[in-house]
């Protein structure tokens, strides 16, 4: 419980129609998108209208050390939102404005609360186009993704969310604000804290006002379906595709497992039998991606796909991402818990990475679909379970461990676009050893030396 | 087990939902208020919360419960199949059972069930209802507003009550030369009271297509707004009312042209007296004879096409949510607007989206209601057309309040009445050309 004169002194920056107390309230606040996590219901909830709020709210929280937790829309898959100390979730979402899109220097400068779509919206007017696209465009923050680096389906070709961050506002964990970055394609000045912020989850500083660059939307798209009966074949073609100097805007994956629950959902035609199944579009100008999708109908060919299909019109290409964009909802109604990690490798050991989670899935017991963004080694393992299951969530955990591992051991990454946030803080030590971990730790300390910001995330106070 | 009788009814509803948060895409309330209270993936916490006993019902938390529209956009937008509306319809039960209904409802759906004091109470509103209501001038709708805000608000345009109850216009048995059907019809309080035009286009196309109309006297109402809310024992009290009045008179088929009556007929009857095997048996047959006006000219009786004339009206059509996605009727409306000569159909940005009018919804959450309705008006405004059909009374309701409050010339009617219209003005054509 936060002291009396405390939530006075919120209401006074706010106005009390910002500030919830009730009960009823903050437990909707104790829980984010991750599977499994414990609850954690924060003392209070603040909805900043501006940078200056933002900034008053962390100078009471500092006076009185209560910790702060800001939120998005709570989509996250790492457990990055739970105020696992209680304290004041901070929530963006009134901080919604897009307040420009220049076009001659192609950027747009956004508050954190602006929708991902809704940006995208905006700007496919004017024929540009914001890239990274998380499962969760419709739903997640801008902000959000920005503290999360999240990634998407266009990541091969387009890169992730970092790669379009170009400047930022920030309110610092002592309430003091700085601008870092702009629209200027190059800026060396100083440490570059743009990226040092982006992908931090909220635990450096609190982001207020975000540039990202755009880029011309593409003119036109080819979508190419390709089916294998080894996972390795796939895995081949997918080499061979790069090799060949063909960047796809998107190049996707689906096991076997996968295939199966995903067709008997949408009945988009994927043949029940196939090991993998490979999703491919190109884009660019209609001339490029005439020429590009044949060469990689040749290529899979080539690869011994047992079938390749190019969608003809929108009609069949619709369906042919309806299939992929239906296998996370599909597989969830499977079982009532779905355990999705985001373990990743470099691409030309994803057929090393399918078989071992085949093996890790039969070794515990469990049902993991595999699918995820082929293109660039970023694989969503896929757990079927149910929560309420304890001898079951036991094999889960060892499962995810042991995924983990094999990711690592691979050269790959625990995390590709979830975040470490709760859920993979323990494993940071796998992958950067205690030097890096101590690493990460003075950052911290350096600019927020109480942890007063999202403490209990990616860095464990000592 | 239905949602109405126990919360333990949803348990396997509420394990559906992995709390992705879909949901917040497309909530009408959540798009206003950005609280994740407002949102299902909120208020599903909030009931797991609360059988897991970590939380007590409390009216703080009803009023929680109160913040939904049973839009089900969340219904259709989720990837697990969470089928919200059963949860949030379960919770409000739950409410009922252990706090009891607001006083205010209380009074009214004891009024609702009292059917002659509530016709007496509606006459006799219709005579004195400019002591509380200002007309508004307007040259179609009879509308007013509140003079004085009792806690709804005075922005709200209201339509005034009709002077004669829809169903003391007609006989209980509305004959034709040669019917080849006896179909019954289900008014509602809206189109009995307020609407009487809709009533009567209702009537109107069922005669020209040959149809004996059976309206029995004993109807009453839906019980919708009852059970939306969760009292249950009025809506089962209303349920079998109805199922006695239509059972005594009989009819091959039973329309309604209301959305929330729609509904009533076709599930919650069956749902609210599933422990009850007579009455659940008589409402299973009504639910399987039961049908929308436009479902029914479409599917049942295709209507008369020769004899429709020429209207001329740039329609949108905005899909009520108890009609699109509670029955899967969209195309029907929309099929019969194409055909009728003269007409235009533009469709608004997401036609499909919530008016926010859900009934008393609008009258707890009056700002809330009003602000969703406005988003509504503006994408009609975008349409530039000059008359909004829908499926719904209610639904009318709220979206000429919308229309009139921003000012734009707009006319709101039930699709039956512009195929009312038709073969009216087919029918001055025939008399010119004889």
């Amino acid at each position: 419980m936060l002291a009396r004169e405390v939530l006075q002194e919120l209401i006074q920056v706010l106005g009390a129609e910002n500030v919830l107390t009730e009960q009823e309230d903050l437990l909707t606040y104790a829980y984010d998108a991750t599977a499994a996590m414990k609850h954690h219901k924060p003392d209070v909830v603040v909805s900043p209208l501006s940078t200056e709020q933002v900034a008053e709210v962390v100078k009471i929280a500092v006076r009185h050390n209560i910790p702060i937790y800001p939120r998005g829309s709570g989509t996250n898959l790492s457990g990055g939102t739970i105020p696992t100390k209680g304290g004041i979730v901070l929530s963006m979402l009134n901080l919604n404005k897009i307040l420009e899109i220049d076009q001659d220097n192609l950027t747009a400068t956004v508050q954190p609360g602006v929708i991902i779509q809704a940006l995208n919206d905006e700007v496919l007017k004017l024929g540009l186009l914001y890239p990274p696209d998380p499962g969760t465009v419709t739903t997640a923050t801008m902000g959000g993704s920005l503290s999360e680096c999240s990634g998407g389906l266009r990541g091969l070709k387009y890169g992730v969310t970092k790669h379009y961050i170009m400047g930022l506002q920030i309110v610092l964990a002592n309430g003091e604000v700085i601008r870092w970055g702009g629209k200027t394609v190059k800026n060396v000045t100083g440490y570059d804290l743009v990226a040092l912020f982006t992908g931090a989850e909220g635990t450096l500083g609190i982001v207020t006002e975000i540039i990202v660059k755009l880029i011309p939307s593409p003119e036109a798209r080819k979508s190419i379906l390709a089916v294998f009966d080894d996972v390795d074949k796939a895995g081949k073609a997918i080499a061979s595709i790069i090799r060949n100097k063909i960047i796809p805007a998107t190049l996707e994956i689906m096991d076997n497992v996968t295939i199966q629950t995903v067709e008997h959902f949408v009945h988009a035609g994927l043949p029940l039998d196939a090991e993998a199944v490979l999703l491919i579009e190109v884009d660019g100008y209609k001339e490029v991606v005439e020429r590009e999708a044949v060469l990689v109908e040749q290529i899979l060919k080539d690869e011994q796909a047992v079938e390749v299909k190019i969608a003809k019109d929108d009609k069949e290409r619709d369906l042919l991402w309806l299939a992929r964009r239906s296998a996370l909802p599909a597989l969830a109604q499977k079982r009532p818990t779905t355990v999705l990690e985001d373990a990743t490798v470099p691409r030309s050991k994803i057929p090393d990475m399918l078989k071992a989670i085949r093996r890790i899935a039969d070794k515990h017991n469990l049902n993991i679909a595999t699918f995820g963004h082929a293109g660039d080694g970023n694989l969503h393992p896929t757990i079927l379970t149910d929560e309420r299951d304890q001898d079951e969530m036991k094999r889960v955990h060892l499962a995810v461990d042991e995924i983990f591992q094999t990711a690592i051991s691979l050269g790959g990454t625990l995390s590709g676009e979830h975040g470490i946030g709760i859920a993979k803080m323990k494993y940071l030590d796998w992958e950067f050893g205690e030097a890096g971990v101590a690493a990460l730790r003075r950052i911290k300390e350096a600019l927020d030396p109480n942890y007063l910001l999202n403490p209990g995330k990616i860095v464990r106070r000592d | 087990m239905s949602v109405y009788n126990s919360l333990d009814s949803i348990t396997e509803e509420l394990h559906k939902c992995m709390k992705c948060g879909n949901c917040m895409a497309v909530c009408p309330i959540y798009k206003e208020t950005r609280q994740e209270v407002g949102v299902a993936r909120g208020k599903i916490s909030l009931v797991e919360y609360l059988l897991s006993g970590e939380i007590e019902m409390t009216e703080r938390l009803a009023d929680r419960f109160s913040l939904c529209t049973t839009c089900m956009a969340c219904n259709t937008n989720c990837p697990c199949g969470v089928q919200f509306d059963k949860i949030i319809l379960a919770a409000r039960a739950e409410a009922v059972r252990k706090k009891g209904l607001h006083p205010v409802k209380k009074i009214a759906f004891t009024a609702l069930k009292m059917q002659r004091m509530f016709d007496f109470g509606m006459k006799t509103g219709s005579l004195f209802q400019g002591v509380a209501l200002k007309h508004v001038p307007h040259k179609s709708d009879r509308i007013a507003r509140m003079r004085f805000d009792i806690g709804i608000g005075t922005d709200k345009v209201f339509p005034m009550l009709a002077s004669k109850t829809l169903r003391s216009e007609f006989p209980e048995v509305v004959k034709v030369k040669n019917p080849k059907m006896r179909v019954a019809f289900f008014t509602g309080c809206m189109i009995n009271y307020f609407y009487t035009d809709i009533g009567k286009a209702v009537v109107e196309v069922l005669k020209e297509n040959d149809i004996e109309v059976v309206i029995p006297k004993g109807q009453g109402c839906c019980g919708i707004p009852a059970s939306v809310n969760g009292d249950v024992a009025s809506a089962s009290a209303l349920a079998k009312r109805n199922l006695r009045a239509f059972e005594k008179l009989g009819a091959d088929a039973l329309v309604v042209a209301c959305s929330s009556g729609g509904t009533a007929w076709k599930h919650v009857f069956g749902e609210l007296l599933e422990n009850d095997p007579e009455f659940k048996a008589l409402a299973d047959k009504w639910a399987g004879k039961s049908y929308d006006i436009s479902e029914f000219l479409i599917h049942k009786v295709p209507f008369k096409k020769q004899g429709l004339g020429r209207v001329d009206r740039k329609v949108t059509y905005h899909d009520p949510c108890h009609l699109n996605r509670g029955q899967g009727i969209n195309k029907e409306p929309r099929e019969i607007l194409k055909s009728i000569p003269g007409v235009t159909v533009i469709e608004m940005k997401e036609p499909g989206r919530c008016c926010g009018m859900a009934g008393s919804f609008s009258l707890v959450h009056p700002d809330l209601s009003v602000q969703i309705s406005d988003r509504k008006t503006a994408d009609i405004e975008l349409t530039h057309t000059d008359t909004v059909a829908t499926g719904c009374p209610a639904c009318r309701l709220q979206l000429k309040s919308g229309a009139e409050n921003a000012g734009i010339e707009e006319e709101v009617l039930h699709t039956i009445q512009i195929l009312a219209e038709s073969y009216r003005a087919g029918k001055k054509n025939e008399i010119r050309s004889l």
